[in-house]
């Protein structure tokens, strides 16, 4: 049997997760088809064929799939399913929102976020917000798995493979996109930079999170917040890291007047170095950065920007 | 309109999750339990629909060891008008949760049914979506915004990049997500009053659901665990340490 590997992406660009997700599906041990579904996707589909260890890539290209919501695209990985024994998706909130949507409907079990592979039928993943890591096995015939995509590598690139069109058009009546509003920014995408600076509650409000911009700026890092810093409304809730936000894991990741909660420890306590600046000693973001400055932020910030 | 509300019992959030010396699970001997943080803002956001005079009915419902009433007295407490205990000492999956709660939605026949986006225990965010397929509803998972009028439910979801609206015929399946509102606390007359409220148990091998497990949980181990780090005298040194030492910038 094969694997099936859902592309994430925007309709402009693939996301890093795809390549990632790929990177988890070729530890499987099988063939890994990957299917692209969206508005205008050629260019995405050509770029897919390009990426390491991809047999076939499955291209549909329908305005029905421009948001990719849940109902539809779980119809059309429905429609593909038989000839697959592992359907694989990145844990972002896209594949979150169908892939249970498919389990279900295929009548098996999903093993969400995994982050290791052990064999086709075996994985790890984390529980209780990164306290106790699970080995499960699956004991379906068909296995719907969603990757933790910061637990993985970018797979490398080969000679483009066959991209085969599909015409399959499912368009579910149970739901209509209405509107999106995304958040503008220049910055590297969050999960996906290398380093990435992070303010919490400590910032005191929004307008002093322009004091991370030129840091940010230094070190071609992307912004993020602790779960406070977002309820108390400084910054967009997109920008959150922790166990209810995003997933990040850098090569650094510098922790502004964060305490620490297990919430947010949860988000980044993967990333490679881990940076704290707060002025309470007795934080729990010190015990697991690997330097720690007890000051005041505001004071330090400008000093951290001109020393870089 | 009626509204359905599924919760869950859980360990308390600020409970840091020790892991059992066997590594067969995790340790939940004695640790504090509490309603998950995601299923309060479910229940909240239900009293409030009925507050709007949008929902006529709250139901609770819970799936779990008797013990887990207690959660369904803190839902009738908060505002709900009954609850249901599908009562079962096994530990179940998602897809037994949902296929358990296909019966009730079956059974009660909600326009709405509002759940958290995922549990603080497990961490699957599958239920909701499960339940949706299963009753062949639409879906608004992750919302920090619900709007119901003519019939449709629009519900705003917090996606990666910001935030997505999508509007869903009713009747349907909503998971709410951290910022849809702030739960209210119980009073103690209204917890008193919960007392009296409807609690109907039904045991969970009743309902002709397959409770066989599909997933088996081969072992459960502590994380890695990060070595400790340094305190640094100033940024001069923590600028030079990430130079030299970490090499990262």
């Amino acid at each position: 049997m094969k694997t099936l590997v859902i592309a994430e992406h925007d309709n402009g660009a693939l996301k890093p997760e795809t390549s990632k997700t790929i990177n988890a599906a070729v530890k499987l041990g099988l063939d890994v088809d990957v299917l692209v579904a969206g508005l205008n996707i050629s260019a995405m589909s050509e770029k897919l064929a390009t990426i390491a260890g991809v047999n076939v890539v499955l291209s549909v290209d329908h305005a029905v799939y421009e948001h990719q919501l849940a109902e539809s695209m779980t119809d059309l990985v429905l429609s593909l399913a038989d000839d697959y024994s592992h359907i694989v998706a990145s844990a972002t909130t896209t594949g979150k929102n169908f892939m249970p949507r498919v389990a279900a409907l295929l009548d098996v079990a999903q093993i969400s976020e995994i982050i290791d592979v052990i064999d086709a039928d075996t994985f790890k993943r984390p529980i209780y917000a990164g306290n106790a890591i699970a080995t499960v096995k699956s004991l379906d015939a068909k296995k719907v798995i969603t990757v933790r995509a910061s637990s993985f590598d970018l797979q490398g690139e080969q000679g483009a493979v066959s991209i085969n069109t599909l015409d399959t058009v499912s368009d579910s009546q149970l739901s209509t996109f209405v509107s999106v509003e995304q958040t503008e920014s220049e910055r590297p995408e969050l999960t996906a930079a290398e380093v990435v600076i992070s303010g919490g509650r400590g910032m005191q409000n929004g307008e002093n999170f322009a004091l991370l911009n030129g840091i940010a700026d230094k070190l071609g890092a992307a912004i993020g917040a602790s779960r406070a810093a977002v309820d108390a409304g400084f910054v967009p809730n997109d920008m959150q890291v922790g166990q209810t936000g995003k997933i990040v894991a850098p090569n650094l990741y510098i922790a502004v007047g964060i305490s620490g909660a297990i919430q947010h420890l949860a988000g980044m306590k993967d990333s490679k170095v881990i940076v704290a600046i707060n002025k309470d000693p007795d934080a729990p973001i010190f015990q697991v950065a690997d330097y720690g400055l007890v000051a005041d932020l505001f004071e330090v910030l400008p000093q951290l920007e001109n020393a870089l | 309109m009626k509204v359905l509300v599924p919760i869950k019992r859980v360990i308390d959030y600020n409970v840091k999750a020790r892991v059992k010396c066997d590594n067969s699970d995790v340790d939940l001997a004695n640790v504090k339990m509490a309603m998950n943080p995601f299923c309060e803002i479910a229940i909240e956001e239900a009293i409030r629909l009925k507050e709007a005079g949008t929902a006529s009915e709250v139901v609770a419902v819970t799936i779990g060891a008797k013990a887990s009433q207690e959660q369904l007295r803190t839902a009738l407490a908060l505002g709900a008008d009954k609850a249901i205990h599908i009562e079962t000492d096994e530990k179940l999956e998602s897809l037994h949760i949902a296929k358990l709660l296909a019966k009730i939605v079956e059974q009660e026949a909600p326009e709405l049914v509002i759940l958290g986006k995922q549990s603080i225990d497990s961490d699957n965010n599958q239920t909701g979506q499960m339940l949706a397929a299963l009753t062949n509803r639409g879906q608004g998972t992750f919302a920090s915004k619900v709007v119901i009028e003519n019939n449709k439910v629009n519900v705003t979801r917090e996606v990666d990049g910001g935030l997505q609206t999508v509007a869903l015929s009713l009747p349907a399946i909503v998971t709410t997500d951290l910022r849809l509102n702030e739960p209210r606390y119980a009073s103690l007359p209204n917890i008193m009053k919960a007392k009296r409220k409807p609690l109907e148990v039904v045991a969970a091998d009743s309902l002709g659901v397959d409770l066989a497990p599909r997933i088996q949980l081969v072992s459960v181990e502590e994380p890695a665990k990060r070595s400790g780090g340094i305190i640094v005298e100033d940024v001069a040194q923590l600028v030079e340490k990430l130079k030299t030492e970490a090499k990262v910038i």
